[in-house]
């Protein structure tokens, strides 16, 4: 994404037509910047880190491993900050991060009834649907039906387990490994987990679909 | 503070709706804005609860028309003019019009990489935890008008203690600038029919992260 472009004068080519939110915050950074609070530079380098590097494919090398190192998997449930720490992929990883494991008859689920905790370390920023109203709503009230927007049905005597992120305590969902994915490398089981399946509000992705 | 943000178990907001393949932005001011107030909280302007704070304080209305980043900025916008750091005429002007005020820190690119990792909100414990794991407890029916991180929905409920989180920065103290003040947080687990009543699914658990001052025994 061109995050480069609204803050100079250049001309971008796309014209000069900036709608008011582009206004408005390019106002508020130059004001800022001017006032000697912040350096626009570090702002780019903050951006493109979470556009690129800070990403739901951190996540999905977690619950790989955890599929394929048990011991990583008994570390990364004792204590995920340390366990994801282990694996050098990102910045370090803030305190306070939990993993919570599905089975056949546990499903977890993540939700912020209250804003939007996340845990951006190993998923990224968090998409539009988990801060909006309909999500914060009823996942804690009715998460099967929330299941069922995402178009998945669990068996009625599959518990399920809502997380609201109500501290500075975050939650990533370990779900289930996929059946018919013996001897699969941790780098092939990755490409399956998928970001909802992190949250809980999906499950990996069919092996026979992916190969 | 019995705000709009306070979401959990409301009616009426209907289905869930996920975007295929959603950009990360969906415009470039919202990466802007993203990075202006991680880069305000960066240098000292405010801490994270006082942060949620001032978007709790965005009126109803704004908060539900507005986008996530539209927020963002009204936000920032806003505890800039409360804390003096910039006039209201300046962000009508798009200039400073005056000098800043000294901060606490200064976020450089080199330094940018720390920023990116969330601080520790771990501090040290001012007494022993109430509470043990398995013991059974009850949510107080409090009403600040100020920051909260109890939900309504799980006010005077009774559940178990399922962990001890360790002893953190109490963002209800902090947000009304009275200091950390820190105290014991706890998983605290709820059988979904004692928020939601009988008609509810019995196999549904939810579970809240709850700071002691939160509680009392059952």
């Amino acid at each position: 994404m061109a995050h480069d472009d609204d803050h100079g004068d250049h001309d971008n080519g796309h014209g000069s037509e900036l709608s008011e939110m582009q206004l408005r915050v390019r106002a508020l950074e130059t004001v800022l910047a001017e006032k000697g609070y912040i350096d626009p530079a570090a702002l780019d380098v903050m951006i493109e880190a979470y556009e690129t590097r800070i990403g739901p494919h951190n996540g999905a090398r977690v619950v790989a491993k955890a599929w394929t190192d048990p011991a990583f998997k008994r570390a990364l449930l004792e204590d995920a900050t340390k366990a994801v720490q282990s694996l050098g992929l990102i910045n370090r990883v803030g305190d306070h991060l939990i993993a919570v494991e599905n089975t056949p008859k546990l499903h977890n689920m993540i939700v912020c009834t209250l804003c939007s905790c996340y845990p951006w370390e190993v998923l990224g920023l968090p998409p539009v649907w988990y801060k909006s109203a309909p999500y914060r709503s009823r996942a804690v009230n009715d998460p099967r039906g929330v299941l069922a927007d995402f178009g998945l049905r669990l068996p009625a005597d599959t518990q399920i387990r809502v997380w609201d992120s109500t501290a500075e305590t975050r939650f990533m969902v370990l779900p289930m490994r996929p059946a018919g994915t013996d001897g699969w490398s941790e780098e092939r089981l990755a490409v399956l987990v998928t970001r909802d399946s992190m949250v809980g509000t999906g499950l990996p992705k069919n092996p026979a679909g992916a190969a | 503070m019995d705000g709009i943000h306070d979401m959990g178990g409301m009616h009426g907001f209907g289905k869930v709706e996920a975007e295929e393949n959603e950009p990360v932005f969906h415009a470039a001011w919202e990466g802007r804005c993203l990075a202006l107030n991680r880069a305000m909280g960066a240098i000292g302007a405010w801490t994270i609860d006082e942060g949620r704070a001032g978007i709790e304080a965005l009126p109803p209305g704004v908060y539900l028309t507005r986008s996530y980043y539209g927020k963002w900025a009204l936000r920032l916008e806003n505890m800039m003019i409360d804390r003096g750091l910039a006039g209201a005429d300046e962000i009508a002007a798009g200039h400073a019009l005056r000098p800043g005020k000294p901060m606490k820190r200064k976020l450089t690119v080199a330094n940018v990489p720390r920023t990116l990792t969330r601080g520790s909100f771990f501090r040290e414990a001012p007494a022993p935890a109430r509470f043990k794991t398995g013991d059974r407890v009850r949510t107080k029916n409090i009403h600040p008008a100020t920051h909260t991180r109890l939900p309504r929905y799980a006010r005077g409920r009774a559940g178990v203690i399922e962990a001890i989180r360790g002893c953190h920065v109490f963002p209800d103290s902090v947000a009304i600038g009275a200091g950390e003040n820190p105290q014991w947080l706890y998983t605290l687990l709820f059988e979904g029919r004692a928020l939601w009543g009988e008609s509810t699914d019995p196999m549904l658990k939810v579970s809240i992260e709850a700071f002691e001052p939160y509680l009392e025994a059952a």
